[in-house]
């Protein structure tokens, strides 16, 4: 099977695998991205998810949006799960009970199910070599219990258990760099995305599932309850955030590191950070270092995958 | 007629497992388990079995991957111990609530702290209320049997649920038995082929597993749930029935022993029973009437059918392998509702033994044996809950 065209006219008349009457809030990042994943294939996906917004949202007692065979068990286990999905087929095709469909096995993660409490679960699965890709929709904390604090929580951002407070003014540390240490593991894929940069998101799922082996993707996924933003924002945030290099859409390919997008000029940060109610702290005089911190850090980084980039040349060979 | 041998309790349940070929074993190495799966592990890299292996990072990945793989529409297996058992737990709850015939070994083992490696019923009591089918084997024979029969009865279409068979860590799971091998083909036979019931593989009609219901309906899920344990004994009765046609070999719900004209009955379960069995042998011959109960299937625990064979007793000593601290042992707690069942009611009394492995030794069962003849003839009760087998 070759990669449909992604051109919007042809998506559009696709038959649609995640549905309408899913109880997501409003202007929430995940199920856009959920859609752009299902719609880049035509090949047949079995996905495993993570408890988390969007599990306890698009499958409550008779109802479900996933038109595609889908599996909940728990919070930290969706890789797990995954595995054992995969581990049958490979077992049931193998022995002749099952038609091999060329069928594509996805674990879906909020980053608290994914960054922390589900990183060992999905760590084995890498390092197994399950024919998988994990896609994190990461929203920067635990969102469906009520904006708690999680490893992927972004640099001075204001939580419900990291709220900014007079002594401690929000979260200290640095959010943990996930894609990096998934591109660590050796697996032949591990890349960025955004739902605003859909064409690259797409092309990156295209690409993945032509790839045997683990895979992972890690989206950034706009959370209006918990950036206190508007909830028509959720597009033009991610934008933003890839567009600061806050989230640098690139990939990492068999070792090989690409980016696949320059905004055409880094905007600042605070471009960034300003919409978001979770950081309004850090605009007050007093907490003017924490700014400055924040876009160190992102300079830093940036540098650091453009020089990793530059050394593989993969853009160049690409012209 | 099967192969006779000489083999542990891990190596039997190893041999059921090959003889069974599930189609996915997920598995994690813990003490005492793991030698019942690397042996497993050989029969896979020798080709000998169809099974995909899926070696994961901890026992809760083990469960889960079980899980996914069972949710697929497939015949899955695991097995573990104590601390194994303890990190699954999550998962227990959810491989029974999705009414997934998952079949796994436990090894039982202590719990930490402190760390002990050693056989004692602390883990599958743990797990006691998982809605997982539990059943205890006495020896090497009756877990190779019990394991069989597992299958059969998980996915049997009444039952639809997990089965835990247990041995005694150590003591069964290392020690060399004779044991009566089946043939392949008899329990491929015995076993017969895996009927998937909604398997999340089947493309063409996509399903959703694992859904959130909240308090509109939950409770109406909860109670079905009960209902289909309450099916399990009827099922476990008719497997065992076919199980004893195929080899002779017979089993219930539990094992009576020297019990029908019994004044006074010990209640205990694994490999403890054998011991006890000698010495109430050495009791009769001196005419004390003292007989024995083995539960066999802990869950669901048939309360009637214990309560109509302890009927005619008067004291009964339940030896619990594990404890409630803070409350009686449980089986003790179990018998207790048996009892409670009864026109006359026995006196009870509860005994923890061989805790983290410690021996089970005949002047034990002699001292259990003397104190209900004491209470048989004065109806009277001194402790209700004491530990034996202490070193002061």
């Amino acid at each position: 099977m070759t990669a449909k065209p992604l051109k919007l006219r042809e998506l559009a008349k696709g038959e649609e695998r995640f549905v309408h009457g899913h109880r997501m809030c409003s202007g929430c990042g995940a199920p856009i991205i959920i859609k752009q994943v299902l719609m880049a294939t035509d090949y047949p996906v079995v996905a495993a998810n993570a408890t988390g917004c969007l599990e306890v949202s698009t499958c409550i007692q008779q109802f479900t949006s996933w038109k595609i065979p889908w599996m909940h068990s728990a919070f930290e286990n969706a890789a797990a799960t995954a595995s054992g999905i995969e581990a049958m087929y490979k077992s049931l095709v193998k022995q002749g009970r099952l038609e091999d469909r060329n069928v594509k096995f996805v674990a879906f993660g909020g980053d608290g199910g994914t960054y922390d409490i589900g990183f060992q679960s999905l760590s084995g699965a890498m390092e197994r070599g399950q024919d998988m890709m994990y896609i994190c929709y990461d929203n920067g904390a635990y969102m469906n219990t009520g904006i708690q604090r999680s490893s992927a929580t972004p640099f001075g951002a204001n939580t419900t258990t990291c709220p900014a407070g007079d002594a401690i003014p929000g979260k200290l540390q640095q959010r943990k760099d996930l894609t990096r240490i998934m591109a660590a593991h050796g697996i032949p894929y591990a890349a960025q995305a955004s739902p605003s940069n859909w064409m690259d998101l797409m092309k990156k799922v295209q690409k993945a599932f032509e790839i045997k082996g683990p895979k992972f993707l890690n989206v950034i996924s706009p959370c209006n309850r918990g950036w206190r933003s508007q909830t028509n924002d959720a597009i033009a945030l991610s934008r933003l955030a890839v567009d600061t290099c806050y989230w640098p859409l690139y990939e990492i390919e068999n070792g090989v590191t690409k980016i696949t997008y320059r905004p055409k000029e880094k905007k600042p940060l605070v471009d960034f950070l300003k919409p978001q109610g979770s950081f309004r702290h850090m605009f007050s005089p007093q907490n003017e270092w924490m700014l400055k911190q924040a876009q160190e850090y992102v300079d830093k980084q940036w540098e650091r995958l453009q020089k990793e980039a530059a050394s593989f040349g993969a853009e160049e060979k690409d012209k | 007629m099967g192969k006779i041998v000489a083999v542990t309790g891990n190596e039997a349940c190893a041999q059921a497992l090959k003889q069974i070929n599930p189609d996915v074993c997920a598995a994690y190495p813990i003490t005492p388990a793991t030698d019942l799966m690397q042996r497993f592990s050989s029969f896979v890299n020798d080709g000998k079995v169809d099974t995909e292996l899926v070696l994961v990072e901890s026992e809760h990945s083990a469960m889960s991957a079980c899980i996914g793989a069972a949710a697929a529409g497939g015949r899955v297996a695991t097995a573990t111990s104590s601390q194994g058992l303890a990190l699954m737990w999550e998962m227990l709850y959810i491989a029974a609530g999705t009414r997934l015939p998952i079949v796994m070994p436990l090894v039982n083992r202590a719990l930490s702290a402190p760390l002990n490696i050693h056989g004692d019923h602390s883990d599958g009591m743990g797990a006691r209320d998982t809605g997982w089918l539990q059943f205890y084997s006495e020896n090497a024979q009756e877990a190779y049997d019990n394991l069989i029969q597992a299958f059969r009865i998980a996915e049997h279409l009444d039952v639809r649920l997990p089965v835990m068979v247990c041995m005694d860590g150590f003591i069964v799971s290392h020690s060399i038995e004779r044991v009566e091998y089946i043939d392949d083909a008899d329990v491929k036979k015995f076993v017969g082929k895996f009927v998937p019931v909604h398997p999340l593989l089947d493309l063409d009609k996509p399903k959703s597993y694992g859904p959130l219901i909240l308090t509109d309906l939950y409770h109406e899920y909860k109670r079905a749930q009960h209902e289909v344990m309450t099916k399990a004994p009827r099922v476990v009765l008719e497997v065992a029935a076919d199980f004893e046609k195929m080899t002779g070999r017979k089993y219930g719900l539990f094992e009576t022993y020297r019990l029908e004209d019994a004044e006074m009955a010990i209640v205990v379960m694994s490999s403890a029973a054998g011991t006890t069995k000698d010495i109430i042998d050495r009791y009769r011959d001196k005419g004390v009437r003292i007989g024995l109960l083995k539960p066999r299937m802990f869950r669901p625990f048939p309360f009637a059918e214990m309560a109509d064979a302890l009927k005619h007793v008067k004291a009964i000593a339940v030896l619990d392998r594990a404890d409630s601290f803070g409350g009686m042992g449980p089986l003790y707690s179990e018998v207790a509702g048996a009892v409670m069942q009864m026109d006359s009611k026995p006196a009870v009394t509860n005994k923890i033994f061989g805790l983290g492995g410690r021996d089970y030794l005949p002047d034990q069962a002699e001292y259990v044996i003397d104190e209900l003849i004491t209470i048989a003839k004065t109806g009277k009760v001194k402790t209700v809950k004491e530990y034996i087998g202490v070193r002061e």
